[in-house]
C-alpha cells in the first residue's frame, strides 16, 4: 500500500457527498421535465417539478456552505491557476491521459498537500465550481419564480433564454460528472479515489 | 360600370354610417341609466326626482359596449322595443332572449366560426347537461362586451386572462353563481391546490385548455368536461405534443410560417413551457457530443484495461 496523504477535510467529504445526492437527482429530473411525453415517463411529472426544486435549492444551500469553507480554509490554494505556461502544462497532462498512462509514465504532476489537482483538473474545477455552478443557480431561481422573468429580451422570451442556459450548464455539468467518475478509477487502484472522498485520504500511485 | 359600383358603395357606407348614428341615439337612452351605478328619473306620482341605483345585473358597460362586436346594433334590435317607455312594463322580464344561433346560425358570413359545432359541442357540456335551457350564452359571453379573442393579434396572456374572467364571473361570484346553484361556490385557489406554480398557470393557460375537450371543428371548445374528467396530467401539455397545440396555440399555429428550430415555436412567442419546447439543433448537438464522449472514455477504459494488463 502506498503513501497516503489527508486530502479531503470533513467539510469536503461532506459537501460532496450531498452535492453529488442533490445532483444526480437534479440530472434525472432534468432530463425527465425535458424530454417529459405520454409514452415514456422517467419520473412522473409532478414529481420531477417537486424533486428538481428541492434538489435545486438544496444544492444552492451546499454551494454556499462549500462557499464558507473555501474562503475560510487553505482549500482555495488549490484551485489558483497560474496563467504562464498554462495550456503546456494542459497540453502535458493531455499527452498523459492520452499516451503516458498505456506507458504506465509517471504522471507529470503528481498529487500532493500543496497541489492536489493536476492542471487539467484544476481548470476543469475552477470552471465547474466558479461558472457552471453560479450560472446554474442564477437561471435556476428565476425559472423556480418565473414571475421574476422580463418577458422579453431583444425579441426573444426571457424565460426561454433563461431556459437554454440553464439546460445548457446543466449538459455541461453532466459531461462534467462523466469524466469525473471515469477520471475517479485512475487512482492507484480501480476504487481507491472512491474511498478516499469518504475516508479522507489519498493513496499516492 | 365603375361610377355605378362608386355609387352603391357611397350608398352603403352612408347607410351603415347612418344606422350606427341611429343605434347610437337610441342606444344613449338607454345608457343614460343602465350605463350608470345611479340613475335618475321624475317621480310622477311625487312629483320629486328619484335617484336610484342601478341593479348591476342590468347595467351596461358604456365603454366595452362601444368596443364589443356587436357595438353596431341598437338595444331594441334584440330587447322589445317596449323597453322605449319607462317604467318598463313588468311583462317584459319574461320575454325570450335570443342565442348566438338565432343570428349566427346557418349564415355563411359565419361559417368560419361553425355556430352549429359551438352550439352542438356546448349542449354536450357540463353546464348545459345540469341546468338544460336555464344555462344559455349569455351566462358566459356578454353580449354588451363581447370582444374576439384568439382570432386577434392579442397576446397569449391577453386571450387567457379575457377567457378565464369569463368563467371566475360566475365561479368567483355568489351572486351569479347563485343563479344556477343553491351552493356557494368553490374557492378557485383551494380546489387548484395541487397545481404547481398555480398562479403562473392561471396567467398563461385558460381554464377551458383543461376543462374541455378539444374539437378539431371549432377554435374554442364548448364542450365543458365535469371536474373528474378535466385534464390532470402534467405531460399532456408538458411535451412535444402538447394538448395546447391544438387548442389555446391552435389558431397562431395555423398562421404561423416560422421556422425556428424549435418543436412548438408557436409557444416561444409568448413563453417558455417545459417538456414542449425543443431546441432540435440543441438536441442532436447534445446527444453527439454525449455519444463521442462515452465512446472516447469506453475506448480509454478497454485500452487501460488491456495494455495495462498485459505490462
Amino acid at each position: 500500500m502506498g503513501e497516503k496523504l489527508y486530502l479531503y477535510p470533513v467539510w469536503l467529504r461532506v459537501w460532496h457527498a450531498f452535492n453529488a445526492i442533490f445532483f444526480l437527482v437534479l440530472l434525472v429530473t432534468g432530463i425527465s421535465m425535458q424530454y417529459s411525453s405520454p409514452d415514456l415517463i422517467i419520473v412522473p411529472f409532478e414529481l420531477a417539478v417537486a424533486s428538481h426544486n428541492i434538489a435545486g435549492i438544496g444544492i444552492a444551500i451546499a454551494y454556499l456552505f462549500y462557499l464558507f469553507f473555501f474562503i475560510g480554509s487553505s482549500n482555495k490554494q488549490h484551485y489558483k491557476i497560474q496563467l504562464k505556461g498554462l495550456v503546456g502544462r494542459l497540453l502535458t497532462q493531455m499527452r498523459y491521459y492520452i499516451f503516458g498512462v498505456f506507458k504506465k509514465e509517471e504522471a507529470p504532476f503528481p498529487t500532493s498537500e500543496n497541489m492536489k489537482f493536476n492542471p487539467l483538473q484544476q481548470f476543469t474545477y475552477v470552471g465547474i465550481m466558479f461558472v457552471i455552478f453560479p450560472v446554474l443557480i442564477l437561471t435556476g431561481i428565476p425559472l423556480m419564480f418565473p414571475e421574476l422573468i422580463v418577458d422579453n429580451v431583444f425579441g426573444i422570451g426571457g424565460t426561454l433564454l433563461t431556459a437554454i442556459l440553464h439546460a445548457a450548464a446543466g449538459f455541461i455539468a453532466s459531461i462534467f460528472l462523466v469524466i469525473h467518475l471515469y477520471f475517479a478509477t485512475m487512482g492507484s487502484t480501480f476504487t481507491s479515489n472512491f474511498k478516499s472522498i469518504i475516508n479522507g485520504y489519498h493513496e499516492v500511485h | 360600370m365603375n361610377k355605378r359600383f362608386k355609387t352603391q358603395w357611397i350608398l352603403a357606407l352612408s347607410l351603415f354610417a347612418f344606422s350606427l348614428t341611429v343605434s347610437g341615439q337610441q342606444n344613449q337612452q338607454c345608457l343614460q341609466c343602465h350605463g350608470q351605478v345611479f340613475y335618475e328619473y321624475d317621480n310622477e306620482w311625487t312629483g320629486l326626482k328619484d335617484k336610484r341605483p342601478m341593479n348591476p345585473f342590468y347595467h351596461i358597460d358604456s365603454v366595452k359596449m362601444h368596443q364589443t362586436v356587436h357595438k353596431a346594433f341598437a338595444c331594441t334590435d334584440c330587447h322589445s322595443p317596449e323597453y322605449e317607455t319607462f317604467p318598463h312594463s313588468g311583462e317584459l322580464r319574461m320575454e325570450e332572449k335570443y342565442a348566438c344561433i338565432d343570428c349566427h346560425g346557418g349564415d355563411d358570413t359565419y361559417a368560419q366560426f361553425n355556430f352549429e359545432g359551438i352550439e352542438a359541442a356546448f349542449m354536450e357540456s357540463v353546464h348545459y347537461k345540469a341546468n338544460d335551457e336555464k344555462f344559455n350564452c349569455w351566462m358566459c359571453h356578454d353580449p354588451h362586451g363581447y370582444q374576439l379573442g384568439l382570432r386577434t393579434d392579442e397576446s397569449i396572456k391577453s386571450v387567457v386572462s379575457l377567457s378565464n374572467q369569463m368563467c371566475l364571473d360566475c365561479h368567483d361570484n355568489k351572486f351569479k353563481y347563485g343563479l344556477l346553484s343553491d351552493d356557494l361556490p368553490k374557492d378557485i385557489a383551494q380546489i387548484h391546490a395541487w397545481l404547481p406554480n398555480q398562479g403562473n398557470h392561471f396567467n398563461k393557460v385558460r381554464c377551458i385548455d383543461c376543462h374541455t375537450k378539444v374539437e378539431d371543428d371549432i377554435l374554442v371548445s364548448h364542450k365543458i368536461l365535469p371536474k373528474t374528467e378535466a385534464l390532470r396530467n402534467c405531460v399532456d401539455c408538458h411535451s412535444a405534443n402538447s394538448v395546447l397545440m391544438e387548442s389555446l396555440y391552435a389558431h397562431r399555429v395555423k398562421q404561423s410560417r416560422a421556422q425556428s428550430g424549435f418543436i412548438n415555436a408557436t409557444i416561444l412567442n409568448e413563453g417558455y413551457m417545459i417538456g414542449a419546447n425543443r431546441n432540435t439543433t440543441l438536441n442532436v448537438v447534445s446527444i453527439v457530443l454525449f455519444g463521442l464522449l462515452v465512446l472516447g472514455l469506453s475506448i480509454h477504459l478497454i485500452l487501460r484495461l488491456t495494455l495495462l494488463k498485459k505490462k
